[in-house]
């Protein structure tokens, strides 16, 4: 697993994908900052939850080659015959997209430093926020991980993850539209913003943790059958 | 080292391997053969574990492939037809990452070190892999499967799209990997096949229809074991002379080569081996012999045979492998009967 998280890592900055994530991540960072800043607000709680706007549109690019390129080139033959579980190999490829969509966040880290030394800040709140993106990105990094896993093609790869990013995260929007009331219930309550921005209300929500968590194994699993199956095909 | 039973692989509707079964020796080099599509790689690919199938038994080392295929995997060097190269990375970046990859306890700069001289790319270690030549790249490929020294290496077309002195040092290597390796080597290029390997696995249409040495094949696919000879002579003359031969059971001319010279075809009694007397018979007749060959295949020649019709039963009938019990059937014209018993011991390996 550690052979293939390296060898992924180091990929993302081997190709300016790796670097145009961050540069995005930074930037908006930097602006919601200087925003939320000039309104005398000392809470970056909500600058964390803003940009899950941009995470929806970074993840399918984190994503779409994970495994998709492996395919394509014919890589994978070289993990799939080599003695490595595909559970390690699907699990080195996930944390180190992860990991890549955890650093786009560390400038939040020194931004609530230095609104802390200059006012008194709720760090416990600001650590609970960003728990909840770093869920978040679990939850959709895994799902873009299989969509990857299943076509050959980034682009292709790219798109339909935008797609079910927007709708995983926004489906609350449409629940209005649902007459049924428990369906409509369902929806606003499964909306990956509806458990973010639980977080973002200073308390360590375990069952959006939970939520969050299945998900993400749930669809690293499906990753690995997908995977799997290919060898049966 | 590597036991492969009744292995059958459908794609879809598509039967691709069809009931395969072979068995290699620990150190032995094989040779696949077959013309595209017959099925090569795909049976690579079982082996390698990076197909599954749909029916049968592979075993690596007495480890079963789908039981335990951590342990098989970690026995088996493999280079696909196609080197599967990260070509975002460098040589030497790409090799250690397969290093670690198998979790490969040599120490690791020299363990790398020395496969990168032994395949000669120890003068590109710091290059982009996505920069390199065909030939190189097929040699990075090759080094990844020697990662780890395992015992069996499995070379799908090694030499493709190398250039004639690489092809020549890839051969080389594989003869001196062949020492203490077991090998399977695929390939269209019969000559290497020759060259490197000491049994011939003919695979078409997911069947194998010969399991045999080179040689073996040659002699059971030249129907009578003639003998071709040019002798400067009397042509009327000197087939009534080699026709008194003891043994010999027909002689032909075969026309004027060179001047004065004439080729003869002699055909042998069956289990007879008339070259001795046949020299002597022209070296007291007082004529030259400018030159006395067996009338044999190559291995060019075996393969098309046995591979054209396309029809696997006639492939079988002509190596004298009944169809239907795969026992070995009535000896056709001219063949004789040492053969036959040779085919005897190899109907285990060769199933209908």
């Amino acid at each position: 697993m550690t052979a293939v998280f390296k060898r992924e890592f180091k990929a993302y900055f081997r190709t300016p994908i790796g670097y145009i994530v961050l540069a995005a991540y930074f930037l908006f960072l930097g602006i919601y900052f200087s925003l939320i800043y000039s309104y005398g607000s000392p809470d970056l709680s909500s600058l964390l939850l803003a940009m899950s706007v941009v995470v929806t549109f970074t993840v399918p690019v984190i994503t779409m080659r994970l495994m998709s390129e492996d395919r394509r080139q014919k890589v994978d033959q070289v993990l799939l015959t080599s003695p490595v579980k595909l559970s390690g190999i699907v699990l080195g490829k996930f944390f180190a997209a992860l990991c890549v969509y955890a650093i786009g966040f560390a400038p939040a880290i020194i931004f609530e430093m230095i609104v802390a030394s200059y006012v008194s800040v709720n760090i416990l709140g600001f650590v609970y926020s960003f728990f909840g993106m770093l869920l978040l990105g679990a939850a959709l990094i895994s799902i873009g991980m299989l969509i990857s896993s299943l076509t050959e093609s980034p682009v292709i790869s790219a798109i339909l993850t935008l797609v079910v990013n927007i709708l995983v995260l926004y489906m609350s929007s449409f629940s209005s539209m649902v007459k049924i009331s428990w369906i409509s219930a369902v929806i606003s309550k499964a909306a990956f913003i509806s458990a973010v921005e639980s977080f973002g209300k200073n308390v360590f929500s375990i069952p959006d943790t939970v939520y969050f968590l299945s998900i993400t194994a749930a669809f690293l699993f499906l990753c690995v059958r997908s995977l799997e199956k290919r060898r049966w095909a | 080292m590597i036991e492969v039973k009744s292995l059958s692989k459908k794609y879809g509707s598509y039967l691709a391997v069809d009931d395969v079964s072979f068995s290699i020796k620990k150190g032995e080099v094989i040779g696949f053969l077959g013309p595209n599509g017959a099925g090569k790689s795909t049976i690579m690919n079982i082996i390698t574990g990076y197909l599954s199938f749909t029916k049968g038994n592979v075993s690596v080392d007495g480890i079963d492939i789908i039981e335990n295929p951590e342990a098989a995997k970690k026995r088996i060097g493999y280079l696909p037809e196609i080197p599967p190269l990260y070509v975002d990375m460098k040589v030497k970046e790409y090799l250690y990452f397969i290093y670690d990859l198998k979790k490969v306890k040599f120490p690791k700069v020299a363990h790398i070190g020395e496969i990168m001289r032994l395949v000669k790319i120890d003068d590109v270690g710091n290059r982009l892999i996505k920069n390199l030549s065909k030939g190189y790249r097929q040699r990075v490929g090759f080094a990844g499967a020697l990662v780890g020294n395992p015992d069996v290496l499995i070379l799908d077309e090694p030499t493709v799209g190398l250039d004639p002195k690489q092809i020549i040092e890839i051969r080389d290597l594989i003869k001196k990997l062949g020492r203490n390796h077991t090998i399977i080597l695929s390939s269209h290029i019969l000559s290497e096949i020759q060259a490197v390997c000491e049994r011939v696995i003919i695979i078409n249409k997911g069947q194998i229809i010969a399991d045999d040495t080179p040689d073996d094949l040659a002699k059971k696919l030249s129907y009578d074991n003639s003998l071709i000879a040019r002798i400067v002579c009397d042509e009327e003359d000197m087939l009534k002379a080699l026709s008194s031969v003891t043994g010999v059971k027909s002689v032909v001319s075969l026309g004027k080569k060179e001047n004065g010279a004439y080729d003869f075809s002699i055909t042998p009694m069956e289990d007879t081996d008339v070259r001795a007397a046949v020299y002597e018979k022209v070296n007291r007749s007082g004529k030259t012999m400018l030159s006395f060959s067996s009338d044999t295949v190559s291995l060019e020649q075996i393969f098309l045979r046995l591979t054209e019709s396309g029809d696997n039963d006639e492939a079988r009938r002509m190596l004298g492998i009944d169809t239907d019990s795969g026992q070995a059937s009535e000896a056709e014209p001219g063949e004789t009967v040492s053969e036959e018993s040779e085919e005897k011991e190899n109907d285990s390996s060769i199933q209908a």
